[in-house]
């Protein structure tokens, strides 16, 4: 029997989930055998006229990475749907938007703006010099993709059958994903989450949470914590009760806070409002004005409960007035 | 006029492509290398916490996270004024040369080393990590496995995640490690140090041992005269995370030294309205176009550049290799690209010896691990060399440390211009009048990259499979007029 068909790619994103894949170390060789990789451009030199080739679903599975910033990421994500049977969306950017969703709370023009003519290492001469799609050269014509103004996530522009969370997914959870695939095992109902769990953050953090009432609010180089302790008891805003659990509670043990990167837990739409709800039951105070007061020492609230969700939030942009 | 264009560019840091024009003798016109994409994070990071952004600006890029996240730590250090106790900075340091052994294995393994292992007209399906298993044995392809597992291994333990790491914070680190940490990390170092020693050896009894490779390395399509930068310690030695920038000229004579808040005195960017990345250059030497030489401001940053720009290494089995490799090169500067791997591998063995240093320093499991800042917030900048070049943040905070501006120069970036020149050179120099182009030329003018470590390519180092390539030449109006296919 010929082997499935494995397609890998990264739209906007950074490369992380990439070397997640390989931090499967040895078991990377088990993935290359027991698939037939058909494209992945990070690793491998197919081109977009390889997979313009291949017939609609002969791919078994595509896993995709990276949100949708320009006209190049949303052309191929239409291209990998039409060719594959099975799409997942990889990571946090293509499941959110990610961390480059946190660009909708600008524009396309003010990005523009800085790269281009203000950053202080730039010459601008004449105003600027901005990129153009569509350049004619001496020698004749060259093109490049359009930025869109709005970072989408995937499932914003094609079908997704499946979701892996994370920045980037942990290799054993993505292991346990890929022997899962490898079974033969019915797949489970659209639109499940993978290689994650079903609880909370909280549920897997080892620190002791006793549901403190708070009165003030700690950035995390303010203060010295303690290791024992939750960090949000302690003061510190930490995403844990928003965010779903599968990392192990890396960031935690690591004495920093969760910032959500697993995405919002089961059976929550937008990551951020959780975090409002779970915040709201901590606060010491009655009185609205006091609330608002201790809710206002919470730096950056939209770029930290939102950090990695923005995209696909309920918000989705921000909208300069 | 025929336009070829290889679109996307795989195994690259980013999205690439490339067009070579071809006038109607068949020669060379021109060549643009355009970078298709912009995803904006000095923009989208203002009005965020500044001690948050050596946890947003990992996902610049999730190859060097380390790199972005150590330049960020510094650059808050810098907004906070605040100076990390002696055990955070050697964590810290320890944390970055580990990730430094670990990067530069996977590109001399997997990206520039088949090239030569396998050699750059061997068969492309060879032409693979595979190829180098096939050439050097099952026991090799092994080591090297072993070796990204046992890096990443540490870098969780520092880092807290071994992608992204999480642990630096204004003023120091948010943990530390304790005695049995540390010595389970001094056996991964033992270990580093014997595998940084054989791939030295090995890099000899491959590459150096073979005239045609050496004659490669020295011929003129591959060599460019310009400035080389790199960051350097109170002797001049290599330093990766501290230190000042030194720039020498294409002479070899030093032309500047800054401190990192004066690079802007030092470094500026040009702009081309065909591709969205910018091309720095040197300030007091001006833009000239994509040139070479001492009148154009043209700058590398590189493995090589920064042997280039040190007097030395700061370890004893990486300094033996340094005064060999210039003493059989010529002496310095050298400004043969493909020289690149060799310091690559120099610079290897230079981490992991210093990785071992730090790691036996009694100070390493100090429990004081960060000073509290206690000052207003105003503005810094931080530097580190990444493994593909000197790596600036700079951030300006309201009172309260809430970011209102960021400038980011990136370690690729640095080499935007010369990776341009480098790809039209031997483009040049290797598509001629009525010879037809053949898939070895076309894997030669990829070798003028790859020197540079274009990073994803990182990523092949466990992988079986081709590497298939197609090349279309086309008429101004789309028609094929030739294709090129590897398969």
């Amino acid at each position: 029997m010929a082997k499935p068909k494995l397609a890998l790619y990264w739209a906007a994103s950074c490369g992380g989930c990439e070397i997640a894949v390989l931090d499967l170390h040895e078991k990377i060789l088990d993935v290359a055998s027991a698939f037939d990789i058909v494209f992945w451009p990070v690793a491998l030199d197919f081109k977009y006229d390889d997979v313009r080739a291949m017939d609609d679903k002969s791919i078994d599975l595509c896993l995709f990475n990276g949100a949708i910033r320009n006209s190049e990421n949303e052309e191929i994500a239409h291209l990998l749907r039409a060719k594959a049977k099975t799409l997942v969306a990889f990571g946090s950017c293509a499941l959110e938007g990610g961390i480059p969703g946190l660009a909708n709370m600008t524009t396309r023009d003010d990005i523009w703006k800085w790269v281009y003519k203000d950053s202080p290492s730039t010459v601008s001469t004449n105003g600027g010099t901005y990129p153009q799609t569509h350049s004619t050269m001496a020698e004749g014509a060259i093109d490049i993709p359009e930025m869109w103004n709005t970072v989408k996530a995937l499932d914003q522009v094609i079908d997704v059958e499946y979701y892996i969370p994370g920045c980037p997914p942990q290799p054993d959870q993505i292991w346990s994903v890929i022997e899962f695939i490898l079974s033969g095992k019915p797949l489970p109902p659209k639109g499940t989450v993978l290689g994650a769990g079903e609880k909370t953050c909280c549920d897997e953090c080892p620190r002791e949470r006793t549901e403190r009432k708070l009165k003030k609010f700690y950035r995390p180089f303010e203060i010295e914590t303690d290791p024992k302790t939750c960090l949000l008891d302690q003061g510190i805003v930490c995403m844990g009760p928003a965010t779903r659990d599968g990392c192990g509670a890396l960031c935690t043990k690591a004495n920093v806070p969760c910032r959500g990167c697993y995405g919002p837990p089961p059976n929550v739409v937008d990551q951020g409002a959780k975090m409002v709800s779970a915040l709201s039951s901590v606060i010491d105070a009655q009185d609205p004005g006091e609330i608002e007061s201790i809710l206002d020492q919470i730096a950056d609230p939209l770029g930290t409960f939102y950090r990695f969700s923005l995209a696909h939030s309920i918000l989705r942009r921000v909208e300069k007035l | 006029m025929k336009l070829i264009t290889i679109d996307p560019i795989t195994r690259l840091e980013g999205h690439g492509k490339i067009d070579i024009f071809l006038n109607d003798a068949g020669e060379v016109e021109n060549t643009y290398f355009q970078i298709p994409e912009l995803r904006g994070f000095e923009q989208f990071c203002v009005g965020r916490p500044v001690e948050e952004l050596p946890r947003i600006t990992t996902r610049i890029c999730g190859v060097c996270p380390e790199a972005h996240h150590m330049a960020s730590a510094k650059a808050c250090d810098a907004v906070f004024h605040v100076d990390p106790p002696p055990t955070a900075k050697k964590l810290r340091q320890l944390l970055y040369n580990v990730f430094y052994a670990g990067d530069h294995t996977t590109h001399f393994y997997a990206l520039g080393g088949p090239d030569f292992i396998v050699g750059p007209s061997a068969p492309a399906a060879e032409r693979n990590i595979l190829g180098v298993v096939r050439k050097v044995g099952l026991e090799v392809g092994g080591k090297v496995i072993e070796m990204r597992r046992r890096t990443q291994e540490v870098l969780k333990i520092l880092g807290g995640k071994q992608t992204h790491q999480v642990t630096s914070l204004p003023g120091g680190v948010s943990k530390g490690i304790t005695p049995e940490e540390a010595k389970q990390i001094e056996a991964h170092c033992l270990w580093f140090v014997e595998f940084g020693k054989f791939t030295i050896q090995a890099f000899h009894n491959i590459v150096l041992s073979n005239k045609e490779y050496v004659d490669l390395i020295l011929s003129d399509a591959f060599s460019h005269k310009t400035y080389y930068m790199g960051l350097v310690d109170e002797k001049n030695r290599i330093n990766f995370y501290d230190g000042k920038v030194r720039v020498v000229d294409p002479e070899g004579k030093e032309f500047a030294k800054y401190s990192p808040a004066e690079y802007l005195d030092n470094v500026a960017e040009h702009s081309e309205a065909w591709t969205y990345l910018k091309f720095p250059f040197l300030k007091k030497v001006g833009w000239k176009g994509l040139v070479d030489g001492k009148e154009s401001g043209v700058y590398r940053a590189t493995p090589l550049s920064r042997l280039n720009a040190a007097d030395g290494m700061p370890t004893p089995l990486a300094q033996a290799e340094y005064d060999e490799m210039f003493k059989t090169l010529g002496g310095k500067p050298v400004h043969a690209t493909l020289a690149t791997h060799w310091a690559r591998v120099i610079e290897l063995l230079g981490a992991t010896e210093m990785a071992l240093d730090l790691v036996r320093d009694p100070e390493i499991t100090g429990t004081h691990i960060r000073n509290i800042p206690d000052k207003v917030p105003t503005e810094g900048v931080g530097i580190v060399e990444a493994p593909r070049g000197t790596l600036t943040h700079h951030y300006t905070t309201d009172e309260k440390g809430i970011v209102t501006k960021v400038n980011l120069i990136v370690g690729t970036t640095n080499n935007y211009a010369p990776i341009s020149m480098s790809i039209n050179k031997a483009a040049r120099g290797l598509i001629k009048r009525g010879t037809a182009v053949s898939e070895g030329t076309l894997n030669m003018i990829e070798m003028a990259f790859r020197a540079y470590d274009p990073c994803f390519g990182c990523a092949t180092h466990a992988l079986p499979g081709q590497r298939p390539f197609v090349l279309r030449i086309r008429s101004k109006d789309g028609e094929i007029l030739e294709e090129i296919r590897r398969t």
